[in-house]
């Protein structure tokens, strides 16, 4: 478990309001920015990052020695540019590298909040970014930008924040948490909570529940996949091994592959932080202040919006993604939609499917120059 | 209108500066890209397909990948100057309810189509009794996507059936602008339609 490790950060410099009608007092918001901020400040784009994911978007990451998650679309001439933008990315609130977490110091005596920690949703991170932004001297965000979760924080953007953002980019992303997508969260915190060493979520750092999170990820691992993608790389291969043990070792490789996924998983990942996460992703549905109609959530904002989806993405299908720009049509929005192709589900937004950086360059580009085009659509 | 092919020039000519205009069909972009560079339009754009899609997405174009049937239907009434569909009449599953759809979502709708009326498909259907392949329809009969033609005539009795407007109308021969007798003598239409 993260604990060690120093992360650039900011202690907000007021309590944060949350959904749940509690208060989280003064959280410390970790982040990485890249880039410079132009004079005009009109250069900033907030990257916000999946379940997950963390600030190390496109530098190295201190824990795992990695390179950032989403260097392929983030970087010196890439789409989203440290050339051009001024590039910031923060650690969820309820996250745990170095964001206020479930792993953090309560502030009254020290230990770790465990489940003490209030139940965050997705409108609590996207509230938490906008203090860390005026914390930063960032009023306007040229682009918020993100993938799976990072995408339901970019339409959460466009709904609590509206008037503070020019363009927002939804990646393999919903604007709701399906029955599906809840049923797979559960299992993972099934997992979790019945590992022993969960201890109700008052275990010790570096002791948590290691054998539960890894099988949470393994499941939720499978989900970021297509089946098409699983069989090209692993088929009925066996792992080191010419015939079957006819035991329980990871005779597969396929199973050796998910084995290491999970276990690697829990090096950096606090498993309360997980719970509380997934929550967050299970109680996001933009049209419930509506009456579950989605149209009006968007009804106020001006931004452009470009929405894209993947072809053998089932985590969050075309569908959830179609839903999106039929409420931003509706509500006369400039929306950009495209189902692009890729074999490799719903991990695609993090790899290189062709077409994904035209779009998303040529996008942010036109709203660098636009201007005219978000200020004459509106109102129509 | 350098760079423009001369159908849609003949579209672009309908718009004026600054109006807001929402093209169906509208491929890679070309169109709502000239009238964005040209005419300061505001534009939107649906295509079906993704790799159009894309191309029009880079171009910083506000393009949705979608149908005409089922995509249409978001889009709020009259909220649009111009509703623009060229070249695609004649492949749409169900041309009648595309153009109310257009009326309804643009206060003026553009249609552009080849004309099945000219004098050479004519020609080709009355001497060589096969089914013609012209400039304008330069596909054959079982590899087109054209299953909805109709002549000018057809188009205007369509259009006075479902109660709308012919605002004007502008006909091409080739690339040549013609207006005698252009059921027989042009090879593709115009019309500006309103509710």
């Amino acid at each position: 478990m993260p604990s060690s490790v120093s992360h650039r950060h900011l202690r907000l410099r007021a309590d944060l309001p949350l959904d749940s009608g509690q208060v989280l007092p003064r959280p410390v918001i970790a982040y990485e920015t890249l880039g410079t901020l132009n004079e005009a400040k009109s250069n900033a784009v907030l990257i916000c990052h999946a379940l997950t994911g963390d600030q190390y978007v496109a530098s190295t990451h201190p824990l795992t020695g990695k390179p950032g998650w989403w260097t392929r679309m983030v970087g010196p001439g890439k789409p989203i540019d440290s050339e051009r933008h001024f590039i910031i990315c923060s650690n969820v609130v309820g996250g745990c590298m170095g964001s206020e977490g479930p792993a953090s110091a309560h502030p009254e005596d020290g230990q770790p909040w465990g489940l003490r920690f209030p139940v965050i949703t997705i409108a609590d991170m996207v509230r938490a970014q906008a203090a860390l932004l005026d914390g930063l001297g960032i009023g306007t965000l040229l682009a918020v930008v993100g993938g799976s979760m990072g995408g339901m924080q970019a339409l959460q953007w466009a709904a609590s924040f509206q008037e503070r953002i020019r363009s927002v980019v939804a990646i393999a992303s919903a604007a709701r948490h399906s029955a599906q997508n809840i049923a797979f969260h559960e299992v993972g915190r099934q997992a979790i909570m019945a590992d022993p060493k969960w201890k109700g979520g008052a275990y010790a750092a570096g002791g948590g529940p290691a054998k539960g999170l890894s099988v949470a990820r393994m499941a939720a691992h499978i989900t970021y996949l297509s089946e098409e993608g699983l069989t090209a790389k692993f088929g009925r291969q066996l792992q080191d091994r010419t015939g079957k043990s006819f035991g329980f070792d990871a005779d597969f490789q396929v199973e050796s592959y998910l084995r290491h996924q999970g276990m690697s998983f829990v090096d950096r990942f606090d498993a309360n932080s997980y719970l509380y996460i997934t929550r967050a992703m299970d109680y996001f549905d933009l049209a419930d202040p509506f009456e579950g109609l989605l149209a009006p959530a968007f009804a106020s904002c001006k931004a452009r919006f470009c929405v894209i989806s993947f072809d053998s993405d089932w985590l969050y299908p075309t569908v959830e993604s179609k839903r999106i720009v039929r409420a931003l049509v509706a509500a006369g929005r400039h929306a950009s939609f495209v189902e692009l192709s890729s074999p490799f589900g719903h991990d695609a937004f993090l790899l290189d499917p062709p077409g994904l950086n035209g779009v998303v360059d040529g996008f942010l580009k036109a709203v660098e120059q636009d201007g005219f085009h978000a200020a004459k659509g509106q109102g129509r | 209108m350098n760079g423009l092919p001369v159908r849609l020039q003949q579209v672009a000519r309908q718009i004026p500066d600054h109006s807001s205009v929402l093209d169906v069909g509208c491929s890679d972009g070309t169109l709502l890209a000239w009238l964005r560079d040209n005419k300061s339009v505001d534009g939107r754009g649906i295509e079906l397909d993704a790799a159009r899609v894309a191309a029009a997405v880079t171009r910083g174009l506000s393009v949705v990948q979608g149908d005409a049937i089922h995509d249409l239907a978001a889009f709020p009434d009259q909220s649009v100057d111009f509703a623009v569909l060229s070249e695609a009449l004649q492949a749409m599953d169900a041309p009648a309810k595309v153009l109310q759809e257009l009326v309804r979502i643009g206060r003026r709708a553009v249609i552009a189509f080849p004309n099945f009326g000219y004098w050479r498909v004519r020609k080709n259907l009355l001497l060589a009794g096969r089914m013609p392949v012209t400039p304008s329809l330069p596909t054959s009969w079982y590899e087109t996507e054209n299953i909805h033609l109709c002549t000018i005539d057809d188009f205007r009795a369509l259009a006075a059936e479902l109660g709308l407007r012919i605002e004007c109308e502008a006909y091409l021969a080739g690339e040549k602008p013609i207006s005698a007798w252009p059921n027989l003598m042009a090879d593709h239409a115009l019309f500006v339609l309103s509710r």
